[in-house]
Parts: C-alpha cells; sequence; structure tokens
C-alpha cells in the first residue's frame, strides 16, 4: 500500500462532487471550503463530527484529517454517551451544524471563496476515525481506522457493486454518515471513486422521491429495509434509479423484488460490522450467498467466524452465525445471542444490561428481544426492571441518557424479582414465562 | 368526551384521542392513549420516539388521511414536538 492517499480520487477539479439539493458542488469548491474549515479548528486531537448535512459531513472530515485530528463516530449521541466520551479523549470538541451537544462545538458552515485546485494527500497510516461500538462490559469499544484502509475499503466496494471508478455517479443515502454502511457507502464510496453525493438525508419517503429527482442518472439510493418498505408503500410511481443498496438489517426476498419492480433497477446488500468495516456484497434477488470483498478471507473455529484481510484491520470474530459455502461464499443463518439489531441498529444486549442496572436505585434488570414478525413494523427490545422506590417515568428518563433512543424497551416493565435459577442465570424460557404472566394480568 | 379517571392528561380532543391510539397501536406502546398529555413531547424524555417511528408514523398517517409528510412543510421538529402539533398538521393536509 502506497504511504499516501489523496483525500479524493476526482480527476478534474470542476468534477462533481456533491448536490446540495439541485445545484452541483465541484471539487474546487469542496477545496475552498475544506481549507478555510481546516484553519479555523482548535488545536485538539480528538473531534466529534455530528454534521447531519452529508456535504457538511465530508467538509468537516476533510478538514480534521489535514489538520491530523482524529474524528470519532460514537454509535449514539446519547448525552451521558457523548460525556463518558468527553472524560476519555482529552480536549474533545464537536464539529457541528447543530448546536445540541454537551460539548464546546465548531459550526460547520460553508467558509470558501476562491475555488482552490490542490489536492492534499493524506498518509496511509494516518488514523482518521474511531468507531465505536457497544461492548458487553457495558464500555463503548473503540475501532481505529487508517485513511488508508478507508480508501482501500471504498474502492473494493466499487468493484463489489460492479460500479465503474470516474464514470458519473450521483449518491443518496437516508442513512447517517456517522455509521459505519452511511459513511462507506456515500462518503467514501463517492470521495475515492470520483462520484458525487447528495447533501441531505431525507426521511419521509415523498423526501426521497423529491431528493432522487435532483440529481441526475446514473445515481445510486443508499438505504435499509425500513426506508424500501415505506417507498413501496406509495401509490405513486417511483423514480427510477440505477442501483438501490440496503443494509443493516435483513431483507426479504419479497421487498427486495417488490422494491427492484418499483425502481426499475438491481437491489443489493451489504453486510458488514462496525469493527471489520463492510465485507460482503450479494444480489438479493439472484441468490442468497454473499460474497466477500477484495481480499478479504474468511475462516471459522471453534468460536465462530473470523474475517481479516483487504481492509480489515484485525482479524475479527463477526457477531453472527454464519455457514461457509465453496469459494469464500456464505449465508448468514442467525445472531449470536447477545446481539440485536434494533431498527438496523446494532448493540449487544449485555451492554444495554449494563446500563440499565448502572441507574441508581436498579437491583436487577434484563432486556430481551421478544419473538416477532418484522414485517408487522419494526420489533422493539422489551426490559423488565425491579427497582422499588423508582417510578417507570424515572427509569425511562435515566435510560434514555444512556442508551440510544432505538433501543428504548417497548414495554418497560417494573417486576419484584427476575426469576433468576440456583446459579443466578435467568433463562429464555423463566423471562417469557414472567412476561406472559404480566401480559396476562395486565388491565 | 370521556376521560379516564386514572389519566392525569387533560383535554384531548376526540381527533387527538383517535391520533393518540393510531400512535400506540402503529408502534408498540404500552401506553394507555388516553394518558398521552396532548403537549408533552413525543421525542425523549415523553414518548421516546427516534426517526423510525417518526417514518412508521408517516406511513400510517398517509394511508389513513391521504397526504404524504414532507420534512420541508414546516419545522419537522415542531409537527411532531408533540401530538396537539402533529394533529394540527393532519388535520391541515388531510384529504381524507
Amino acid at each position: 500500500m502506497p504511504a499516501e492517499a489523496a483525500l479524493l480520487a476526482h480527476r478534474r477539479v470542476d468534477d462533481v462532487l456533491a448536490y446540495d439539493g439541485g445545484r452541483p458542488i465541484r471539487v474546487s469548491e469542496f477545496l475552498a471550503d475544506v481549507q478555510a474549515l481546516a484553519a479555523t479548528l482548535p488545536a485538539q486531537l480528538y473531534v466529534l463530527n455530528a454534521c447531519d448535512n452529508r456535504y457538511l459531513f465530508t467538509v468537516a472530515l476533510a478538514a480534521a484529517l489535514l489538520r491530523g485530528q482524529i474524528t470519532l463516530l460514537p454509535s449514539s449521541l446519547a448525552a451521558a454517551t457523548v460525556q463518558t466520551l468527553a472524560l476519555g479523549y482529552d480536549g474533545l470538541y464537536a464539529l457541528s451544524d447543530k448546536t445540541d451537544l454537551p460539548l464546546p462545538t465548531v459550526e460547520v458552515a460553508r467558509l470558501g471563496k476562491e475555488p482552490a485546485s490542490n489536492v492534499p494527500s493524506v498518509p496511509a497510516q494516518q488514523i482518521a476515525l474511531i468507531l465505536f461500538t457497544s461492548g458487553s462490559t457495558g464500555q463503548p469499544v473503540p475501532t481505529a481506522k487508517t485513511w488508508g484502509s478507508l480508501v482501500y475499503s471504498a474502492v473494493s466496494e466499487a468493484q463489489a457493486l460492479d460500479l465503474r471508478p470516474h464514470s458519473p455517479l450521483a449518491i443518496l443515502g437516508t442513512v447517517p454518515a456517522q455509521h459505519s454502511y452511511g459513511l462507506e457507502s456515500t462518503v467514501l464510496l463517492a470521495l475515492h471513486n470520483g462520484f458525487a453525493l447528495h447533501s441531505s438525508r431525507p426521511l419521509f419517503p415523498a423526501d426521497v422521491c423529491a431528493a432522487l429527482e435532483q440529481i441526475p442518472r446514473p445515481c445510486l439510493l443508499v438505504t435499509t429495509p425500513v426506508h424500501l418498505r415505506a417507498l413501496c408503500a406509495l401509490d405513486t410511481p417511483l423514480p427510477p434509479v440505477d442501483l438501490l443498496l440496503s443494509a443493516t438489517a435483513p431483507l426479504t426476498d419479497d421487498l427486495a423484488r417488490e422494491a427492484e419492480e418499483r425502481f426499475a433497477a438491481p437491489l443489493m446488500e451489504i453486510y458488514g460490522c462496525s469493527e471489520a468495516g463492510q465485507l460482503a456484497a450479494r444480489t438479493t434477488t439472484r441468490s442468497p450467498e454473499w460474497r466477500l470483498m477484495r481480499d478479504i478471507r474468511m475462516r471459522q473455529d471453534g468460536t465462530g467466524t473470523w474475517v481479516a484481510g483487504g481492509h480489515v484491520p484485525a482479524e475479527t470474530l463477526l457477531a453472527d452465525v454464519i455457514e461457509l459455502r465453496a469459494d469464500q461464499r456464505f449465508v448468514l443463518i442467525g445472531r449470536t445471542a447477545d446481539m440485536v439489531n434494533i431498527a438496523g441498529k446494532r448493540t449487544s444486549l449485555s451492554y444495554l444490561n449494563h446500563q440499565l442496572n448502572a441507574i441508581p436505585g436498579v437491583q436487577d434488570g434484563v432486556f430481551y428481544l421478544p419473538d416477532g414478525d418484522e414485517s408487522q413494523g419494526v420489533v422493539r427490545l422489551s426490559a423488565l426492571v425491579v427497582a422499588p422506590g423508582l417510578s417507570l417515568k424515572h427509569l425511562r428518563a435515566a435510560l434514555s441518557l444512556r442508551i440510544d433512543a432505538a433501543f428504548m424497551p417497548r414495554p418497560l416493565n417494573i417486576v419484584e424479582s427476575l426469576p433468576r435459577n440456583s446459579t443466578g442465570k435467568l433463562t429464555r424460557e423463566a423471562l417469557l414465562d414472567v412476561v406472559g404472566q404480566l401480559r396476562r394480568s395486565a388491565p | 368526551m370521556s376521560s379516564n379517571q386514572l389519566s392525569d392528561a387533560p383535554g384531548q380532543t376526540p381527533e387527538e384521542a383517535e391520533l393518540a391510539s393510531l400512535v400506540v397501536d402503529t408502534l408498540g406502546l404500552e401506553t394507555v392513549p388516553a394518558a398521552i398529555a396532548p403537549e408533552a413531547p413525543l421525542f425523549g424524555e415523553g414518548l421516546g420516539l427516534d426517526s423510525i417511528d417518526i417514518l412508521e408514523i408517516a406511513l400510517v398517517v398517509s394511508k389513513k388521511f391521504g397526504f404524504q409528510m414532507r420534512a420541508d412543510d414546516a419545522d419537522n421538529q415542531k409537527i411532531f414536538s408533540s401530538l396537539r402539533s402533529l394533529n394540527q398538521h393532519i388535520q391541515l393536509c388531510r384529504t381524507k
């Protein structure tokens, strides 16, 4: 791998790097915005990038890189999580287009005046970011990513999706740039293959369609099953795209087929995790088998399934039960017991249990995932808690400071005790028994 | 208009009550619809909804009231800030 990698791969300064609404932003304008912002950053090592606007996120990421600063991307911006992060990372400040964080914040805006033409290079070994995942011990676990590995990963992704670098492609995403999938498949995919990204992150299906109409073909929609379901529920025709990408949660074959038909485009899925990054892709309606990305290898042993090679920083254990097939293809069987995926966000049940039990006054508590069918809507976690003297309202408020809103239990039930056995273990059977009793006695 | 004696949430209009039931049913919340105070926050401390919930609400609202939610109709935060503001927006935009 070369010692340095350019900030971006676009070949000409008047190439389009982004669309702000319908308005193109060229490489020369981006470079000017980055340089201008970089000059205003305080001299700190760590910065939290909380920009909602995808273009501004990218400017902020690049500015931090040029100043040799490491961008932190926690999986949640819950107040207590951010405050704890600040304790561990000296001098942490935020770069954001909003102002609601409990950190000193530099507001990100377009500050460039004259178009610039110099494309900086960044050392491949420079640590560009740290992503955090919920560890089973209750502390967020950091994974550092070098600039070189991010560049490599972006080029591997284009290959896996059969996209030709430097051939025009406009990318619209409904997923945040702060999370692994959005970061890789919108920001990095655009920067390192000469593509363009749309600055917004539309939520409602009507807004997704409006944004798609603002970008030229060919275009890629980077999204999730929840959004695809909402889009397919529209009565009106959907704007055509050239490729659909889905990740973060399992996609049913039916929804995949429907999306392909409605958007008149092939649909691919990406599989990966924050620790290792994106790992594999598949064309869902053609085959359930995943194909590993460039140079990534998978092996299995008594502990589980490991990945290494390519852009994966170190051999990483996967949180899924995998059936490895010939030619390093695989299918997903299910999740290992501790990991859950709620509305496309992944966490560890042990991590959540730690957060719950850390609330003063809570004697015992457990999160669980009820059996449920995703086609009826997102299945949410439930929790049982033993906390004499605490109200539900108090518990919810305390919990909401510690965990992402997606994982808030519905319902949260206060009980007198948890049915632990003589060794202190709580079996799922005993748990569901208690839940069943609660339901039967509910008004 | 009847009110649940146990509820400390005053003055839901009939439309707000209907919307409260729709929200509770759609999202599988344990809250009793009549107990949702019309001006209480839907995010964070109130009902604790997240953006996926907003999307799911928008989906049922479009089916039931016949219009599509848009982020730039007005400030999104404001529309979803309470049951009352959400209902006001629906009454303004409904076609069914």
